[in-house]
């Protein structure tokens, strides 16, 4: 390698011997602080091997002598954060569930924890946002099985739906045609007497009467007469717009030939009461809260 | 070129030039003249504005901060005398910083590193520093000697170098300390600082401070404005030829003589230069270049070699500004024999002041028109809608409801539409059944859930309009906004 460096009669300063296309490159030196400045990050990074956690392992990795580990780190502010949540989630314990509703500040902590709680654990069946989906009751809505006040939204999360906790609510939907207690002909009359009682279409020569007895016969003793339900077993109120499986005949048909009986879990043990009550709290905010 | 090559050549620093290169110390001389009092009074101007301001009062009233500029962090809010702004309006900042930056521009386009030699903080702090160390050790000359005899630590050296970095110090801790005066009230902090009660934030902040003061006005100096600032290489971009530069005038400083040789020429009548050589430009620079060479990247042009060459023509009888703000144009021209013209107006300066002035008034605009009461809307996207079992339809809103006055609220919220729709807001109490009112108060927000309701039989379409009316039952003010409301 030969030496092309000389001095540029222009600047009077020493070029670094590139040459391209005829251009030649003046040596500018980097000043002696950047420097060491750059070895001093190098040193910093050794310093840093030997402090933290840094290098793999085959099954594990260096500790590093400050023994610090990021897993701790996040346990240590998640404590800190329960520690500062303490006293609020305390007075959510305290509150009584229509005082939480009246205190913006309680209502704001209720939802906020509902919430994420709801996110984590009811939204598999339920969805994200509560609107339901087939067999899985819309929460938004003002149509409740087992009621929907702020006392029965929390009993029913305390204790679930046939969930076979000793306070679940029971009651269930019978197979009529399964255990042979319909025929056939009488499924489809009664199904086409429950689609009038809120003004759906029925089958043309279906008989209403007979519908109406059939219904009377097999079907008031939960869903009361006329067909209001009765939110003490369960039982549907078939009067109004809103169907959990659905509203057409072949449905219908379904539901009264096989019955149903959808479970809801209990979550008294899984989740502590405040979080319980403030769940109630969300589910009754969301709109359709009696 | 067949020369054979032995291997120290390769290794060796001569091979390419040196890699890096040791901080040429600068000792820039003391000055007098114009451009010297121009930044004694700048630096006594931007100091004491930086110092003091914290401790200005403003009355805002009863609960609220009375200083008048303050950056409230826990609260979020930016105090600046009769403004007072919110997280949400960030853009006045946005604004600023566009207003800031095309100052730069048009400061660079008319007089060239203005900011750089004058206002900028390195700048001062740094002439802070060495008016400091010119105290305690000297002047330029018995600077370099004290410094070159460096081995000869005797008492009073010694006492003289822990004075001067005592005084940087102290200098360093009340840049820090005035800083954080502007995060928290100042009188109180003051307090807590002096009685060791602060928060350890404040102590870090200071320390912080201290630090980089110390280091960049005491050790760095001319290296930041050299190697760390974007700036100097910006401005080269920026400027243009009627630009003013601090510029040394070779028509007339060429050719350099002596005082004696030009004045026997001058009676030959033979073209001399002015430029006697004398070096008091160099010296006084305190980025220790030599000002002769032309523009450079290292020029903060701070005008102090203007100062000094005026004080030699003037001793040598010859006419001032032999270094001055000019340009190559003029130079040309007087070269040719024309007169110099400045050209301040111009495309660009129009240009970078309509921009400022657009910039500024519109701010000044949307600051004057600033509502104090504000509403947003969110829909709920999950359900967009809900049907409820009479078969009416309903949608959710979140709503957050924003109280910018100094008093508390009662607002009700009415929702327009095509079609018929009630409200309902989650947990607030109905003081009619259909218009629900709410407490917002002062300077806060508050979120609700909003719930609006189209009866069954109006069929509403997909998708129709809604408008919100936010009205404040006492003062009458109404914030509006509009989002949409949707059928299932």
């Amino acid at each position: 390698m030969t030496d092309h460096s000389e001095i540029d009669s222009v600047t009077g300063r020493a070029t670094t011997g590139h040459e391209w296309d005829g251009i030649k490159e003046l040596n500018t030196p980097l000043p002696r602080w950047w420097v060491i400045c750059f070895y001093l990050t190098i040193v910093w990074a050794i310093g840093y091997w030997i402090v933290y956690p840094a290098w793999p392992l085959i099954s594990s990795n260096t500790t590093g002598l400050f023994g610090y580990s990021s897993r701790a780190d996040v346990a240590l502010e998640l404590a800190n954060l329960d520690k500062i949540r303490g006293d609020k989630m305390a007075a959510l314990g305290a509150a009584s569930l229509a005082d939480i509703e009246k205190d913006p500040a309680l209502l704001a902590l209720a939802r906020a924890k509902g919430k994420t709680v709801f996110g984590d654990n009811c939204a598999p069946c339920h969805g994200s946002g509560a609107a339901g989906a087939k067999g899985f009751p819309n929460l938004n809505d003002d149509d409740w099985l087992w009621g929907g006040t702020l006392d029965q939204i929390l009993q029913t999360i305390q204790f679930g739906a046939r969930s076979g906790h000793a306070k679940t609510h029971e009651g269930q939907m019978l197979a009529f045609g399964k255990d042979g207690v319909l025929k056939g002909d009488e499924i489809v009359t009664v199904a086409n007497y429950v689609r009038s009682l809120s003004g759906l279409s029925t089958r043309k020569g279906y008989d209403a009467a007979k519908g109406e007895k059939i219904f009377a016969d097999n079907c008031a003793a939960c869903h009361a007469d006329g067909g209001k339900g009765n939110q003490e077993l369960g039982a549907a109120n078939l009067t109004d717009k809103i169907w959990l499986y659905g509203s057409d005949e072949a449905t219908l048909i379904e539901t009264i030939s096989q019955g149903r009986a959808g479970v809801m879990p209990a979550w008294e043990g899984r989740l502590d009461p405040s979080t319980i009550k403030a769940m109630a709290v969300y589910v009754h905010s969301l709109g359709g809260g009696k | 070129m067949n020369k054979t090559v032995n291997t120290n050549e390769l290794t060796s620093d001569d091979d390419n030039g040196p890699l890096y290169v040791a901080q040429k110390k600068v000792y820039p001389q003391s000055i007098s003249g114009t451009f010297r009092r121009i930044k004694w009074g700048l630096m006594a101007f931007c100091l004491g504005v930086y110092y003091f301001l914290p401790f200005v009062r403003w009355n805002r009233g009863l609960g609220a901060p009375s200083q008048a500029v303050l950056i409230d962090l826990p609260n979020s809010r930016f105090y600046f005398f009769f403004i007072e702004l919110w997280p949400q309006e960030i853009y006045y900042f946005t604004g600023l910083l566009i207003v800031a930056a095309v100052a730069l521009f048009l400061m660079n386009s008319v007089g060239g590193r203005i900011w750089c030699g004058y206002l900028c903080p390195q700048t001062v702090w740094t002439d802070l520093f060495y008016a400091v160390e010119r105290f305690v050790e000297g002047d330029r000359r018995e600077r370099m000697r004290k410094d070159k005899s460096g081995g000869a630590l005797t008492l009073k050296r010694v006492s003289e170098i822990a004075l001067k970095h005592s005084i940087w110090l102290m200098i360093a801790w009340w840049t820090g300390g005035a800083w954080v005066l502007y995060f928290n009230d100042a009188p109180t902090l003051v307090k807590e600082l002096l009685t060791f009660q602060a928060p350890m934030i404040a102590y870090i902040w200071i320390g912080i401070l201290t630090a980089t003061t110390y280091v960049l006005a005491g050790f760095m100096r001319e290296q930041v404005c050299t190697y760390m600032c974007p700036w100097p290489r910006i401005q080269a971009a920026l400027t243009d030829e009627w630009a003013l530069n601090v510029t040394y005038r070779y028509d007339r400083g060429e050719k350099r003589t002596s005082v004696k040789k030009a004045a026997e020429l001058r009676a030959l009548g033979e073209h001399v230069g002015d430029c006697v050589d004398c070096y008091q430009c160099v010296a006084v620079c305190p980025t220790g270049i030599d000002i002769r060479n032309g523009s450079q990247l290292e020029c903060i042009q701070c005008g102090l070699c203007i100062d000094a060459c005026d004080n030699v023509m003037t001793k040598i009888g010859r006419p001032k500004r032999l270094i001055g703000y000019d340009n190559d144009i003029n130079i040309q021209r007087r070269q040719e024999g024309k007169a110099p013209i400045y050209r301040i107006v111009r495309a660009r300066t129009v240009a970078y002041s309509a921009i400022i002035a657009a910039v500024g008034g519109i701010m000044l605009y949307t600051l004057a028109t600033r509502s104090l009461l504000d509403v947003n809307v969110l829909h709920d996207r999950n359900p967009v809608a809900v049907k409820l079992s009479d078969g009416s339809i309903r949608n959710a809103y979140t709503v957050r409801l924003l109280n910018k006055s100094g008093y508390d609220r009662v607002v009700a919220i009415d929702a327009d539409g095509p079609v018929n729709l009630t409200t309902h807001v989650v947990g607030a109490d109905s003081v009619t059944p259909d218009r629900p009112m709410i407490v917002i108060p002062r300077d806060s927000t508050s979120e609700l859930r909003l719930l609006v309701t189209a009866p069954a039989d109006s069929n509403p379409e997909k998708s129709i309009p809604v408008r919100f009316h936010v009205t404040d039952i006492g003062l009458g003010e109404v914030a509006t906004t509009t989002d949409n409301f949707v059928a299932p």
